[in-house]
């Protein structure tokens, strides 16, 4: 059992809101102390001068732990608190309640490129940014040619940073940064930045360090960097701890949240305004005959849509996109390509139902968008609309299911076990 | 997928506690102590700054002083006829403009250290306290450059010092800790109401002719001397031209005064700062 690196408990940062008024002036104060007597004999005026809640909690009642060697990542959001979080973590600002107590030094990667001057050359500037993160200038001498054969730049070393073009700076003040070996890592959507090669070293590097055994604190959007790296989760909703444990679990609690799911097995869909041809009315989940939107492995699933027109149609077009929760797409199919029956007269309404048979999607939650026309060009399409959860289920009878996070679709394959066929050339 | 082979020891590594502000003298010292790389970097960014891509460069720190000197040997030596104790005002004056200015650049700096470097405050963490500290020592070149100067100047005026001369250090570091003071409690009231760093051109001003710089001390009659004394940089500047010319009192209960005076302003800025650390950190 590893030792508990973090202990936070009941963190809370409180902001004030006139704080944010960058540039209060000096004379601003005076000026107000100055004209304060004349206001008391004026109208009653609320104290705040405009008459809204003057703090806000960024963050409230946080706790957690974080043990040794874990690769935490702070979800949620935007303005969930996750950047303030990390702000009080790397004691850039104080905390308004509550104390955290941390084992280890700590490294901060809040940006790329912090210090960095543009005067100076490469060199110089590995030496100061390495310095303003924490590094000795021992360690940094020791470790220079690392740092500068992992940023590709070895020809410019000695050139002025100004000259540099934005992706060479990135790649040096990464390079820098990667070279830190403090026993805490905590990284602030820096992979944000750069372009895809860059972001693949960038997480290359961050998995190296976590294989020594570092602890990681990780805030980002990007999911599936996040998947990748993270063993634990913290989801943090409006300042405050929503969901922790397992990254897979968060994450999903994390989708769901985002795409508000109404879980209602029909969904009444409004008439979209541009064109007045065919569209949809309303989309439901049919699970073993029956409306639902819980089923397990291997049910057996349908897809309804009601539709009206203005105009008589004989052969709607429609299709439908499951997607996980996890965004992959899982399965999609559409009539267009496919004989299929249509409706002996021209027809202003009707229902359509799309039998997928056996459910071949594995546990997990998943959206259907769906779209719907006359002709390829003019679509009715509602994204995301129905959402629906598959359940484990042991459909095979021997009490031990496939994990679920290689692929959302389990395929039907069979197998067949041989013996070794003569080669008739030798 | 357990990592518990690779365990980094956790003996002999930090134990910090992140709790919110208290206290005035919430000062860490040895924490400080293991930042104190970072004040050689800053200071040594800002001398390579300064003097990269600059054609006047280290001119500029003998231009300043000595073009002062001229106009005050010009106006207050030789058409107002401020009395300067035998000593020739060229020497009198560069001996005072010389850690006058050093002051005044300084100060400058402090102020804005923290403010200027809003960009790396609030992304990694060290100390606040080094800003400023490490505002107030670049001067210190253009002041020795200063010095050497002056130095040279000194046979053509038939100024030989005595051995009080060793003792300028001492005035030198009063200067410093009397910017540092100073400097601390402006930085941080810059960082939350941000015209403060207009008001030092016009502080350092003022409290130039506060200061024995463009006359001697010993127009302030006697008993007013230890009040006058109160300005930290009376006792500097008196302390200068004793030292490097060699004429004039040791300045005594001036220079006590002064002592004592930038202590409470250090001490009070050190205290003052730590406090406004917490808010600093959220309107920078």
């Amino acid at each position: 059992m590893s030792d508990i690196v973090i202990r936070v408990e009941n963190l809370g940062k409180r902001y004030r809101i006139g704080e944010r008024e960058r540039y209060l002036a000096l004379r601003d104060i005076l000026a107000r102390a100055v004209s304060a007597p004349v206001r008391l004999f004026r109208a009653r005026k609320p104290s705040s001068s405009n008459g809204h809640a003057t703090h806000i909690w960024a963050l409230k009642d946080l706790s957690f732990g974080v043990r040794q060697g874990e690769v935490v990542g702070i979800i949620g959001r935007n303005g969930a608190g996750k950047s303030t979080l990390l702000k009080i973590l790397a004691r850039i600002t104080k905390p308004s309640r509550g104390h955290a107590k941390v084992r280890g030094r700590m490294g901060s990667l809040l940006e790329v490129g912090t210090g960095f001057h543009h005067e100076l050359t490469g060199r110089e500037n590995v030496f100061l940014s390495g310095a303003i993160l924490g590094m000795s200038k021992t360690e940094i001498e020791r470790k220079f040619d690392e740092i500068v054969a992992f940023s590709e730049v070895e020809n410019f070393i000695d050139t002025p940073l100004k000259h540099y073009s934005s992706g060479m700076q990135m790649r040096l003040a990464f390079a820098v940064a990667a070279h830190l070996e403090p026993e805490i890592l905590l990284v602030d959507e820096v992979l944000a930045v750069g372009d895809i090669a860059f972001q693949k070293k960038c997480l290359g590097k961050m998995g190296d360090i976590s294989k020594t055994g570092r602890t990681i604190i990780f805030v980002s959007h990007n999911m599936g960097a996040v998947r990748t790296l993270c063993t634990t989760g913290l989801l943090l909703r409006s300042g405050k701890l929503a969901a922790s444990g397992a990254i897979e679990t968060v994450i999903d609690t994390y989708m769901d949240n985002c795409l508000q799911r109404t879980n209602g097995h029909i969904v009444r869909l409004p008439k979209p305004p541009q064109s007045c041809d065919v569209w949809m009315e309303s989309v439901s989940i049919l699970c073993n005959g029956e409306p639902n939107s819980t089923m397990e492995t291997g049910d057996k699933m349908s897809l309804e849509v009601r539709f009206r027109s203005c105009e008589p149609i004989q052969k709607p077009i429609v299709g439908y996109l499951i997607r996980s929760s996890r965004g992959e797409n899982a399965v999609n199919a559409n009539n267009y390509f496919l004989p299929s029956a249509s409706y002996p007269k021209p027809v202003t309404e009707g229902t359509i139902i799309c039998d997928l048979g056996d459910l071949p999607l594995m546990a997990g939650s998943y959206s259907v968008s769906f779209w719907l026309c006359r002709h390829p060009h003019e679509q009715h399409h509602v994204e995301d609309v129905l959402h629906f959860t598959v359940e484990d289920k042991d459909i095979w009878g021997n009490g031990v299911l496939p994990t679920r996070s290689l692929s959302c679709l389990w395929w039907p394959t069979r197998f067949t076990f041989s013996e070794n066929q003569m080669d008739s050339n030798p | 997928m357990s990592t518990a082979e690779l365990q980094i020891p956790l003996t002999d590594v930090p134990e910090i506690d992140i709790t919110p502000p208290r206290g005035w003298l919430d000062l860490n010292l040895r924490e400080f102590w293991q930042f104190r790389e970072l004040v050689y970097f800053f200071v040594w960014r800002d001398i390579k700054v300064r003097y990269k891509q600059t054609a006047i460069g280290a001119a500029w720190a003998i231009i300043q002083p000595v073009a002062t000197m001229l106009v005050f040997t010009l106006f207050f030596g030789r058409l107002a006829r401020i009395p300067s104790g035998g000593v020739p005002y060229p020497i009198f004056y560069l001996s005072a403009l010389l850690p006058w200015m050093y002051f005044a650049g300084a100060l400058q700096n402090a102020t804005n250290s923290v403010v200027e470097h809003q960009h790396v405050i609030t992304k990694v963490y060290f100390p606040r306290l080094v800003l400023p500290l490490s505002a107030v020592v670049p001067g210190l070149l253009d002041f020795a450059i200063g010095f050497v100067i002056f130095l040279a100047m000194m046979p053509f005026y038939h100024v030989a010092p005595g051995m009080a001369i060793l003792l300028f250090p001492v005035f030198l570091l009063l200067a410093v800790a009397t910017a540092l003071g100073v400097g601390l409690w402006l930085s941080a009231l810059n960082a939350i109401y941000r015209d403060i760093r207009y008001v030092v051109p016009f502080l350092v001003q003022f409290w130039m002719f506060a200061s024995p710089v463009a006359y001697p001390a010993s127009l302030v009659p006697a008993r007013w001397r230890w009040v006058y004394g109160l300005n930290p940089m009376a006792g500097v500047i008196e302390g200068f031209r004793w030292a490097l010319t060699g004429k004039g009192q040791p300045p005594g209960l001036l220079l006590a005064a002064s002592a004592g005076a930038v202590v409470v302003v250090l001490m009070g800025g050190i205290a003052f700062f730590n406090r406004m650390e917490g808010t600093i950190a959220d309107v920078v």
